[in-house]
């Protein structure tokens, strides 16, 4: 078999082993024991994690031979890294609090990111000399595993909301808990949709008249049944039904369109699929959630989110500003450019400097800490997906 | 100043909240931190006289004031986060390729969105004076919060005592009554805080266990790096800090190194650009997907030579060999401070081009004679050996019609064309003749003789960029102090457990900064094996 055939096998298994590991994690709420180190499910739970993670390890190792460079390239094999550095991240927080249901929780968000980032494109690919570098290695590895560690963060944020937010009454907080909850929902729909239609083998062409610098009209393929198109585009393939709507002009950049279109799609089976959660549970998603959480101790999922805030912090600094600025002295030479990325990284290190003072200066803890948990992954997030895909700028390598 | 003594016989500076020595309440101080309206202290800054919190009347006191408050450092931050997000909206102008002014590009991109943007002075955000002042005023909240609390806690961990007052280790977080507790419990828990690396004071039989002091002083460390870090940007504004100048060297080329006032010269001896195999197996299928060609390596093969000279204008340098070498995308070259990075290249300029000369009629199109133009130098005029004479009337390097008139778009020969009078033997008046690429005219449609291009040499050029940048190491440490002071704070706790006898057994009380999780777990091991329960946790108890 080939090498890079068994590394893409490796990543299936680590994707179900993970999957296995959370229903494992989810067993352990069931259990009448209240010590939850003796937990026979937790530790079932935690032992398939890590051969799942060997699992990746091993995934990414034989990609390096096979690629003969760091996968770390692309938007595929980074967003895949970042998988693998959550759960690493888990990992090392599990067996600091042995806190079984963050599993629950984490593992969850690993597996979508996982299944996201399979939607990108993912044969192996030559690196070009911006990337040729140990520096990717360094940057890139830090600056994930930072992410990661701030992102079970949210996960324990998450959990912590989940948990105490009165769910007896609609509130504008349960709303917002909602659409957290819905978000996750339009991943899911995103990834449900993208490998729908890939396996129906769907493609259409439009073809977009010259505009502005390009002088010759081009051609954009998509790979979803275009709700909208195109500004201005027609139709290359026979047959295929036509767009409902056109993308507002005022869309610039390469694919822009493609990309709402995507959107689009990812939004509604997100919204398909929470209502049918919200009909099956005939309430609240978070309001279903809570009866199974009555003896997580808020307190101890406060610190969780807290303390992975305090060590994901440097790493994050250490990675995405300090490794980030020497990389970008020596290849572009210079150490800041105000590129969206940078501008990016250095809006999640203010804000969770904010969280750190307000925490440990304003004794901002539990609820409010939680709220600060979800919106610094929103903004991680935002970095990961949105400037590689929306805001132009240097760190386009997808 | 008015000086508090305590009951205990410390005496402690004004504004003091929680006696440096024992720890008691100074009762006209309490509504400072807040302890008036909870059960627990607040131990924040151990209850140490902050400036910020004790004098508030001159026109210092206030600024002093303002920038120490963690709600202003945290606004302030927060202000800059939401500015530094709106900047990513549409491309800065630093940013942006387009050869379009600024005024232009807005609009004409974005509409009217993008013509708000640049008329808000978006398109130049980081550079604009609102946003200095804003890093500046972090800067300075960074200074005076720092001071304003390192020196207080400094003193009042420094002067603390075993021995508690009673009010201090009722109102910790962490606290227990062990009324049962036996002497050899209390020696027990003695050495098992010894054995967990605690640093244990003892003064008639109270206890002092402390570790990781050294971690409170993390944050000040860490804002000391940023501040050499600020200061270290605020030097870029100092012109002869840095230097930051391009040069296009030619194949085959020596030219002065911008920006090394004339100390520094380059060869490019080579440009070489490498394209990956599309047929290498491992890529295929990416490449294809790219559309072909995906860059491996842009490299100049250099040589640099030192002045030896005096420099003199006019004068033609004596230049010494001093390195060669290789500069690639990420490996710049380094000389004495100057480093040299691969930034740019052009491909194919032409470098001569060799032309005949032929009677108009002859089929064959046998030379009467041949001659070499330099494009970069061309000579005005071309003697050939049979006293033909041509003479260069005009040379357009980049050749385009602008307003139905020839001109040049630029200076280097990427597309040139060239307007030739030619003059044969005895002849006065001379035949025009206009010859580009892919053209070759006769004005006049009577020449007898026409011009042909029979060979043409070309050449790469590559661009690089020369930098020295003496602020990266105040960079570099600022950054090294910052990490240094975030590790220490963020990665060890200040913990605190006091053990106070009493006529029956003993208290205990624990506080830790940061991650009781672990300040419990250590407490349990402490009290392992005696019969003391460990401490409850008064504040888990009011959720």
């Amino acid at each position: 078999m080939e090498l890079s055939t068994i590394s893409s096998n490796l990543l299936y298994a680590s994707f179900f082993l993970y999957l296995i590991a959370t229903f494992f994690f989810g067993g352990t709420i069931r259990e009448k024991d209240a010590q939850q180190k003796e937990s026979k499910a937790g530790k079932i739970g935690i032992t398939i994690t890590i051969i799942g993670f060997v699992a990746q390890v091993g995934y990414f190792i034989t990609r390096w031979i096979a690629s003969q460079h760091a996968p770390l390239s692309n938007l595929f094999e980074y967003t895949t890294f970042f998988g693998m550095m959550l759960v690493l991240a888990f990992i090392v927080i599990y067996f600091i609090y042995r806190l079984n249901v963050l599993g629950l929780f984490v593992l969850p968000i690993a597996l979508l990111i996982i299944a996201y980032a399979s939607m990108f494109p993912s044969e192996i690919s030559p690196l070009i000399p911006a990337l040729n570098t140990h520096w990717l290695y360094i940057h890139v590895s830090t600056v994930s595993l930072g992410q990661a560690i701030l992102a079970v963060s949210f996960g324990a944020g998450l959990l912590y909301l989940i948990k105490t937010l009165d769910q007896t009454e609609r509130t504008k907080k349960n709303a917002w808990l909602e659409f957290i909850i819905y978000t996750l929902f339009a991943v899911i729909g995103f990834i449900v949709i993208t490998s729908g239609f890939r396996l129906g083998g769907y493609e259409v062409t439009f073809e977009v008249p010259a505009e502005g610098e390009a002088m010759e009209a081009s051609t954009v393929d998509y790979t979803l049944l275009p709700i909208v198109g195109p500004t201005d585009g027609t139709l290359q393939t026979e047959g295929a039904t036509g767009p409902l709507l056109e993308a507002p002009s005022w869309m610039q950049g390469e694919k822009a369109a493609r990309k709402l279109n995507t959107m689009i799609w990812s939004l509604l089976v997100g919204l398909v699929l929470y209502v049918l959660a919200r009909l099956i549970l005939r309430k609240r998603v978070a309001a279903a959630i809570q009866p199974k959480l009555s003896r997580v101790k808020p307190s101890l999922v406060d610190e969780v989110s807290y303390r992975a805030v305090a060590i994901g912090f440097p790493v994050f600094t250490l990675g995405g500003l300090i490794f980030a600025m020497i990389w970008a002295q020596i290849a572009w030479n210079r150490f800041w450019g105000w590129d969206p990325k940078e501008v990016w990284a250095l809006i999640t290190w203010l804000f969770y400097a904010v969280f750190l003072h307000l925490r440990l200066g304003a004794g901002w803890h539990g609820e409010k800490s939680a709220w600060l948990a979800v919106i610094g992954f929103a903004i991680i997030m935002f970095n990961l997906i949105a400037v590689n895909l929306v805001l132009a700028g240097l760190h386009s390598y997808a | 100043m008015n000086k508090i003594k305590c009951e205990c016989g410390h005496v402690n500076p004004e504004g003091t909240v929680l006696c440096e020595a024992c720890g008691k309440p100074v009762e006209e101080n309490q509504h400072i931190d807040g302890n008036n309206e909870n059960k627990l202290l607040n131990m924040r800054y151990d209850g140490s006289a902050r400036r910020s919190k004790t004098y508030n009347k001159t026109i210092v006191d206030k600024i002093w004031n303002f920038f120490s408050s963690v709600k202003v450092g945290v606004w302030l931050i927060a202000v800059t986060l939401i500015a530094s997000s709106l900047g990513t909206i549409f491309p800065q102008e630093m940013n942006n390729q387009s050869p379009l002014p600024a005024e232009q590009y807005y609009e004409e991109n974005y509409g009217m969105a993008g013509q708000i943007y640049y008329q808000l002075g978006f398109h130049d955000l980081y550079g604009s004076w609102w946003y200095m002042i804003l890093i500046a005023s972090i800067g300075v909240s960074l200074v005076i919060a720092s001071i304003d609390r390192v020196v207080p806690l400094y003193r009042s961990l420094k002067k603390q005592k075993p021995k508690r007052h009673e009010t201090f280790m009722k109102r910790q977080r962490l606290f227990g009554q062990a009324e049962y507790a036996s002497e050899q419990d209390y020696h027990r828990v003695i050495d098992q805080l010894k054995e967990r690396r605690y640093k244990v004071i003892q003064e008639n039989g109270h206890v002092l266990a402390e570790k990781g002091r050294f971690s409170r002083w993390g944050p000040y460390v860490n804002h000391i790096g940023l501040i050499i870090f600020l200061l270290g940007a605020l030097l870029r504004f100092v012109p002869s800090m840095y230097v930051d100048a391009n040069v296009w060297v030619r194949e085959g080329e020596t030219k002065m190194l911008e920006g090394t006032e004339g100390e520094y010269y380059i060869k490019n001896e080579d440009f070489i650009v490498e394209m990956y195999d599309e047929n290498d197996e491992r890529y295929k299928e990416s490449i294809e997907k790219q559309g072909g060609s995906v860059p491996k390596n842009y490299q100049t093969n250099a040589v640099l030579y030192q002045r030896t000279d005096e420099s003199l204008p006019g004068v033609d340098p004596e230049l010494k060999q001093v390195k060669e070498g290789e500069i690639r995308v990420n490996e710049p070259l380094k000389i004495d401070g100057f480093a040299i990075y691969q930034t740019t290249y052009q491909l194919n300029e032409f470098k001569t081009m060799t032309f005949k000369l032929h009677e108009r009629s002859d089929a064959d199109e046998q030379s009467i004679g041949e001659f070499t133009v330099n494009l970069v130098d061309p000579k005005s005029e071309y003697t050939l050996d049979n006293g033909y004479r041509i003479e260069l009337y005009d040379y357009y390097p980049e050749f385009e019609m602008k307003d139905g008139v020839p001109s040049s778009f630029s200076k280097y020969p990427k597309d040139p064309a060239f307007v030739f009078h030619v003059y044969p033997p005895g002849q006065e008046e001379p035949e025009v003749n206009f010859l580009a690429i892919g053209s070759n005219l006769d004005p006049s449609g009577e020449n007898q003789y026409k011009i042909g291009i029979t060979d043409l040499e070309m050449r790469d050029v590559t661009g690089l960029t020369i930098r020295k940048d003496y602020t990266l190491p105040f960079l570099g440490i600022g950054g090294a102090i910052f990490m240094i002071g975030v590790i220490q704070g963020m990665y060890w706790n200040h913990r605190r457990i006091w053990i106070q006898p009493k006529e029956q057994g003993f208290w205990v009380a624990g506080h830790t900064n940061k991650n009781w999780f672990g300040l419990k777990k250590d407490l349990e091991k402490a009290l392992d094996g005696t019969s003391v329960e460990p401490p409850e946790d008064q504040q888990e108890l009011k959720e």
